[in-house]
């Protein structure tokens, strides 16, 4: 298409486009096809039937968007997915810049040592992770029911954490962030080192708090790091699916730790309606492409360029 | 020249990518094939079972008979986990390239993967079958869709109580009979025995809630002119409904601990010790036999509302179908009636107590092995089967049955709201 449109500019014109090409045709094959698909199959009704040849595909023009729109569950399974990662990414940005600071202040062995805790909570697979956390966590043999029976708190005797909506929630919260703390941590450390150290000094002789450092020298100076760090955990934890998956036994009891994904992976493969699960792909798409250039577009107001 | 050559090379790559892009429409496979060879190879999927060993000897014994009686042909038996089954089957159903030409799968899924255009009509060769005389006809029935056959039945399963013998002995309690005295009893031993669930039930337990339902003369749907509507909300399946939600409380199993359990956790409660009474089935007895509760359990057909009645358990099972893709159709259903005929059954029950679908095969194991006894008297009495509709996929998958549960047993709605919610749902799975 762009040859045609540039062919009779000068040669020089569209030489840049040829060396673009090879990544262009990459990008195209693993992003905008699968999209392309994404968006087509969203507008037909397309089940196990259609796949399999039982029955004609046919156009349903925008009646699997009216259907979803029209569930009251999609409502309200999108409102506790933004809140849950809403709580996730200041959970995990909090915990991930506390410790980033912790680890410039402290000695080698501790901060090797925090490292390698770090990493294998990073290295850690979703599934696994989150199995342990049950085993932690469970009623009848987890061994934080029994510590905190031993310190006094009676109540957690038997207590099950996945029977209520905000404590099940709670639960995979924690989780979530301690397997996603460490990204932060670790980038965040990276750029705390490349920050000169005069200037940190600079603010300790004029008497500034550590809060202080951190709000007015170290935040500014590590805003790039921090805008990749927040856009990467926005997308991951509205992502969410497998340890909501694992440890809410698919979405909780009668549905009430649904989130987007998990209600997503229900529609289509569980019910096999791809159609539906294509359509809600779309929409969760969307949401997150209007999270991402938002922000961008407050970041730049504010007069900085990334 | 060479920056030109370089530039010809991108260019030719656009040109190749263009045809790739246009292929847009989503995949939609050819159904049905024409051919029927004589000779090659066959391809069968079975289910893999915890303790597989057993099944592969009796396959492999109807496997060799095939052969030996069908020259220039050659059978591959693959073992797929239940647990991966939905997708693999769905993939087969795909790609008849890569599909095997007969397969084991779960009788629930029969309107479903009919609908979806998988399954071969076999209705011809059934009908003419020697062995399909002495069928029994809930295993018929879970075959059958709008009047025509898609497959042979394997074996059947249905639920029973099971009991903890040493439990009811210590504290006095007879063998109940009916409905109101298992709830009575079950609430006695959890009183008495605060560690044990008194009977074990789960709000994921859809198979073993049915049968609550079904006693009290409720039902999932009615079929009227062939459309399915839900009767889930009806008076009698509310009191049902009721009764089942009713277990769950700290008098017997405490709905924080029970409202997420499934048949499985349930059956493993029971296994392990934890529960006096549970909800098992025949193919559950091995598991059972394999816990801590060894020798001191024994199993009566689940009580119904009046002394002496039997509630109607669910007639769950596999079954073995021909794939429509197959290209060796006769071979595929010779081998279907090998797999799932009387002797292939008779050697499954004896290894794997897997109940047998003819009633004259059954009734003589039922002789040999007294354990299989009280399931098969629970069949007999009528099992009953769930819509055999493709909208039953659906209503299974999106949990519109465990979510009525869990909202009733956690408190969240009541009985006529949950019922109505499901219902509405059910009605619009069936409608699809």
């Amino acid at each position: 298409m762009s040859t045609a449109r540039t062919g009779s500019r000068r040669a020089g014109g569209w030489t840049p486009w040829l060396y673009l090409a090879p990544a262009l045709i990459v990008l195209g094959g693993l992003l905008v096809y699968p999209l392309y698909q994404l968006g087509l199959i969203s507008f037909l009704e397309y089940t196990q039937a259609q796949v399999s040849g039982g029955e004609p595909t046919s156009f349903q023009g925008l009646a699997n968007y009216a259907a979803l729109f029209g569930d009251g569950q999609f409502w309200q399974v999108l409102l506790a997915t933004v809140l849950f990662a809403a709580a996730c990414v200041l959970g995990t940005l909090a915990v991930g810049c506390a410790l980033a600071l912790l680890l410039t202040r402290i000695r080698a062995l501790p901060r090797l040592a925090l490292m390698l805790a770090g990493l294998g909570a990073w290295a850690t697979p979703a599934v696994t992770g989150s199995t342990v956390w049950m085993f932690l966590f469970d009623p009848d043999l987890g061994p934080v029911n029994k510590v905190l029976v031993r310190l006094g708190l009676t109540g957690f005797q038997d207590y099950s954490w996945t029977y209520g909506r905000y404590s099940a929630f709670a639960l995979v919260l924690l989780e979530v962030v301690w397997c996603s703390f460490p990204f932060v941590m670790v980038t965040v450390y990276a750029g705390i080192r490349a920050v000169p150290g005069e200037v940190l000094e600079a603010a300790e002789l004029d008497g500034a708090s550590q809060w202080r450092v951190w709000r007015s020298v170290l935040a500014p100076m590590l805003r790039p790091i921090l805008v990749v760090v927040t856009i990467q955990s926005v997308i991951w934890d509205f992502k969410v699916f497998t340890q909501i998956y694992v440890m809410t036994g698919g979405g909780g009891i009668a549905g009430q730790n649904l989130v987007l994904n998990v209600y997503a992976y229900q529609k289509a493969f569980a019910s096999s309606q791809y159609s539906l699960g294509s359509a809600i792909g779309v929409v969760m798409l969307l949401i997150l492409l209007a999270v991402t250039l938002g922000y961008l577009r407050l970041l730049r107001r504010q007069g900085e360029e990334l | 020249m060479r920056l030109s050559a370089r530039i010809a090379a991108a260019a030719t790559a656009l040109v190749l990518a263009g045809p790739a892009v246009t292929a847009c429409a989503p995949a939609t496979s050819g159904a049905g094939a024409t051919a029927d060879a004589k000779t090659g190879t066959l391809r069968v999927w079975l289910f893999q079972e915890v303790d597989n060993a057993p099944k592969e000897k009796v396959v492999q014994q109807a496997v060799s008979a095939f052969t030996a009686s069908h020259k220039g042909v050659k059978v591959t038996v693959d073992y797929i986990p239940v647990e991966t089954r939905a997708p693999r089957i769905k993939a087969a159903f795909n790609d008849p390239a890569s599909a095997p030409d007969v397969i084991e799968y779960g009788n629930t899924d029969t309107a479903g993967y009919v609908k979806d255009g998988g399954l071969a009509d076999v209705s011809r060769e059934f009908t003419a079958w020697q062995d399909a005389k002495d069928t029994d006809p809930a295993a018929k029935e879970s075959v059958t869709v709008d009047g025509k056959i898609y497959g042979a039945p394997l074996f059947v399963g249905v639920r029973a109580l099971y009991y903890r013998t040493d439990v009811f002995r210590d504290l006095g309690i007879a063998v109940p009979t009916t409905q109101a005295e298992l709830v009575a009893a079950a609430k006695r031993i959890r009183a008495a025995r605060p560690e044990l669930y008194g009977l074990a039930v789960g709000g994921a337990y859809t198979y073993g809630a049915l049968p609550f339902i079904w006693a009290a003369g409720g039902e999932l749907a009615a079929k009227k002119d062939g459309t399915y509507t839900a009767a889930i909300d009806s008076a009698r399946a509310r009191q049902g409904i009721a009764a089942y939600t009713g277990l769950f409380g700290d008098d017997n199993c405490p709905a924080a601990k029970c409202a997420r359990m499934g048949g499985n956790d349930t059956v493993t409660a029971f296994a392990s010790g934890k529960a006096a009474m549970a909800i098992g089935g025949d193919f559950n007895h091995q598991a059972v036999e394999a816990g801590a509760v060894r020798g001191k359990y024994a199993v009566v057909p689940l009580p119904g509302l009046g002394k002496g009645e039997i509630a109607p358990a669910f007639a769950g099972g596999n079954n073995i179908g021909v794939l429509k893709s197959t290209t060796h159709r006769t071979l595929a259903v010779d081998l279907m009636k090998e797999l799932a005929g009387k002797k292939t059954q008779r050697g499954l029950f004896d290894a794997m107590g897997f109940l047998p679908t003819y009633g004259d095969v059954r009734a003589e194991a039922a002789a040999r092995k007294p354990y299989a006894a009280p399931f098969v008297k629970t069949l007999e009495a009528g099992a009953k089967f769930v819509p055999a509709t493709p909208g039953w996929g659906t209503i299974d998958a999106s949990l519109v049955l465990p979510t009525m549960f869990q909202e009733i047993v956690s408190g969240r709605k009541d009985v006529g709201a949950a019922a109505g919610a499901a219902a509405r749902k059910m009605d619009e799975a069936f409608r699809k």
